[in-house]
């Protein structure tokens, strides 16, 4: 690798660095590079700020408006009117089959590869395998959920339901959830299992005992992001089928929808003039009421794993 | 005294260990069943397809996307793809890319602390919500005065909106490139007397390449497989005709081409129509596939080089 330095050829390094440090001619280049990155990092910024603004300035109506009546009302064809519980209904049940059925599978697929795995090839095919998932894009999952959960499944799942969004929830983050849970088993302390295993505990045991309740943190991290991410996913419930329009009676089994859903469907509908709530209101309040959720996870994982690292670097 | 009997460990221990291992391995397991099933899925609906147009490979290269009346022109929906794509990038590369190097090289500890989790903010905005982001804010206030486009809703507009959501995306992966520069290098080159941005673009950058180009390749990948900002803006619902590459027209990409055929207005789930979206999901599944693993080639280059 050429290392470069600004300064004619045949002179030392020391006499470049005096150069530089008497010279009075200005760093034009430096200083292009650093107004150039601060305007590429504040436009970042302004993007992000300008987006939430957007949806709580539209919100605001549909907020005044009807209030909390937004989150208890079924869907109507009044934007001024409309509520999204059955929307709140679906996504709270996907949350929820997405939490029951990741903490088992994803961190026993962690356990398995972390503590049990001998590095042969198949453990490499499964690692392989998994971060191949995890890049695989939702809308395929739906394809996978549309066949397997509601078709094979029907009498399971009851064919196009929250069950089967929830099971196709599921499967899309489990990648993520093995992925993190790994990487916080990984960073348990070597000397803890050997302790363990010398007072004769099983790998079992010491799991459980030991690299579990110090990994805690970490796999928690993983599984609050996969679940603000399958809140937040709409297009795996386009391919299942959910519901975009009316849906009076939301139920486990039955047709469902999504906050998500709503939110696309709204988004385009046109706005009629002269409204004071229009459908792109409806939408934004929707927006924002998925935000928070969506946010506030976010900003837990983000909260448990800086304080997972801080209890590591005191010890 | 001690016997055989103590030496034999406990059964009930041993009992359980062995189920607590078939237990986590069949979770793993489960992994590849998953992608088996996947593959499987997306193969035999595509044979269905296949056969239910009769194997006439001239219709997947005809006229337009009009899965009603049988045209499937896949060149309409892989252009759309990659325009799409490709202005997602322009929006992600230097955005991303900047803040990625601003964040490794030059903020202060407290700026990236108060940065950094802002970038993860955005990383967890749902796709859905972006879409309405460019519905309402970059289509009329942006794209519109601008260019003047025949149609408020086009591929700029959408390209625009994934651009957004692969920002975030960019600007992890790269700066998790830069801060696997060794900072032996970092100091040898100020050590000479170089300047922060001789240092920047001369040694960092240079050591750190194949990691962004990892970053780019899984960005890329991820503004393939981006679906509801390309449903909700891309302008076209559901059919269209081969627009070429004009970016300012309506289009469709490989997803929205996807979510159209399973959830359309009049979605019948049976026939060609509904069948495309297995062949589509192969394919996107494929190239996807294989953009990852081109990204992860990359990534372990450097994980080897350090």
């Amino acid at each position: 690798m050429a290392l470069m330095t600004p300064g004619k050829a045949g002179q030392t390094a020391g006499e470049i660095t005096a150069a530089q440090l008497t010279s009075s001619k200005r760093d034009v280049a430096g200083i292009v590079m650093l107004v150039g990155l601060l305007v590429t990092i504040m436009s970042t910024l302004l993007i992000l700020f300008v987006l939430i603004g957007r949806v709580v300035r539209d919100a605001i109506p549909v907020a005044t408006g009807e209030g909390t009546a937004f989150l208890t009302n079924t869907i109507g064809s009044n934007p001024a009117a409309t509520g999204i519980w059955p929307g709140l209904y679906g996504s709270f049940f996907i949350g929820v089959g997405v939490v029951v059925l990741t903490i088992p599978i994803g961190v026993g697929a962690a356990i398995y590869l972390e503590e049990y795995a001998k590095p042969n090839a198949l453990t490499n095919a499964l690692l392989v395998n998994i971060r191949n998932l995890a890049g695989v894009p939702s809308v395929i999952y739906g394809v996978l959920g549309l066949i397997i959960f509601v078709g094979w499944l029907e009498p399971i799942t009851g064919g196009s339901s929250v069950i089967a969004a929830a099971l196709t929830m599921a499967v899309l983050v489990l990648p993520i959830v093995i992925i993190t849970s790994m990487e916080a088993i990984r960073s348990v302390p070597e000397g803890l299992r050997d302790a363990g295993f010398g007072v004769g505990s099983s790998r079992w045991e010491v799991t459980r005992d030991h690299v579990l309740p110090y990994a805690a943190p970490g796999v928690l991290t993983g599984i609050v992001l996969s679940l603000a991410r399958a809140l937040g996913e709409a297009a795996p419930l386009i391919m299942l089928g959910a519901v975009t329009g009316l849906l009076p009676q939301p139920s486990l089994d039955g047709r469902f929808t999504a906050i998500p859903m709503l939110i696309y469907n709204w988004s385009g509908r046109p706005d009629l003039p002269g409204e004071e709530i229009g459908w792109s209101n409806a939408a934004a309040a929707a927006g924002l009421v998925l935000l928070l959720l969506v946010l506030t996870f976010n900003a837990l994982a983000i909260y448990l794993r800086n304080r997972f690292e801080k209890t590591r670097i005191g010890q | 005294m001690l016997t055989i009997h103590d030496l034999q460990g406990n059964h009930k221990q041993a009992n359980r260990e062995r189920l607590m291992r078939r237990l986590f391995g069949l979770a793993a397991i489960l992994s590849i069943a998953i992608s088996l099933l996947i593959l499987y899925v997306l193969v035999d609906g595509a044979i269905n397809f296949m056969v239910g147009i009769n194997w006439q490979w001239s219709l997947l290269t005809d006229t337009g996307w009009f899965p009603r009346r049988e045209r499937f022109d896949l060149r309409t929906i892989v252009t759309g793809s990659i325009i799409m794509g490709t202005v997602a990038m322009f929006v992600a590369v230097p955005f991303g890319l900047g803040t990625a190097i601003y964040l490794s090289e030059y903020a202060s500890r407290r700026v990236r602390s108060v940065v950094k989790p802002i970038i993860e903010v955005l990383a967890g905005i749902p796709s859905v919500i972006v879409g309405f982001f460019a519905l309402k804010v970059i289509a009329p206030d942006f794209v519109v005065p601008l260019f003047d486009p025949t149609t408020s809703r086009n591929m700029l507009v959408a390209g625009l909106g994934i651009g957004i959501l692969v920002i975030p995306i960019m600007a992890s992966l790269s700066e998790d490139a830069l801060s696997a520069v060794p900072g032996s290098l970092r100091e040898a080159s100020y050590g000479v007397g170089a300047k922060r941005v001789t240092t920047v673009t001369k040694v960092i950058i240079p050591a750190a390449v194949s990691g962004l180009v990892a970053a780019f390749i899984i960005s890329v990948s991820r503004a393939i497989g981006e679906t509801m900002v390309a449903t909700m803006a891309g302008g076209f619902d559901g059919s269209g005709p081969y627009t070429g590459w004009n970016v300012l027209s309506p289009g469709l990409t490989m997803t929205a081409a996807m979510t159209n055929a399973a959830g359309g207005t009049d979605a019948v789930k049976a026939g060609p129509s509904f069948d495309v979206l297995f062949l589509v999901g192969l394919l996107l599944f494929l190239i996807t596939l294989v953009l990852n693993s081109i990204g992860a080639k990359f990534v372990n280059r450097v994980r080897q080089k350090y």
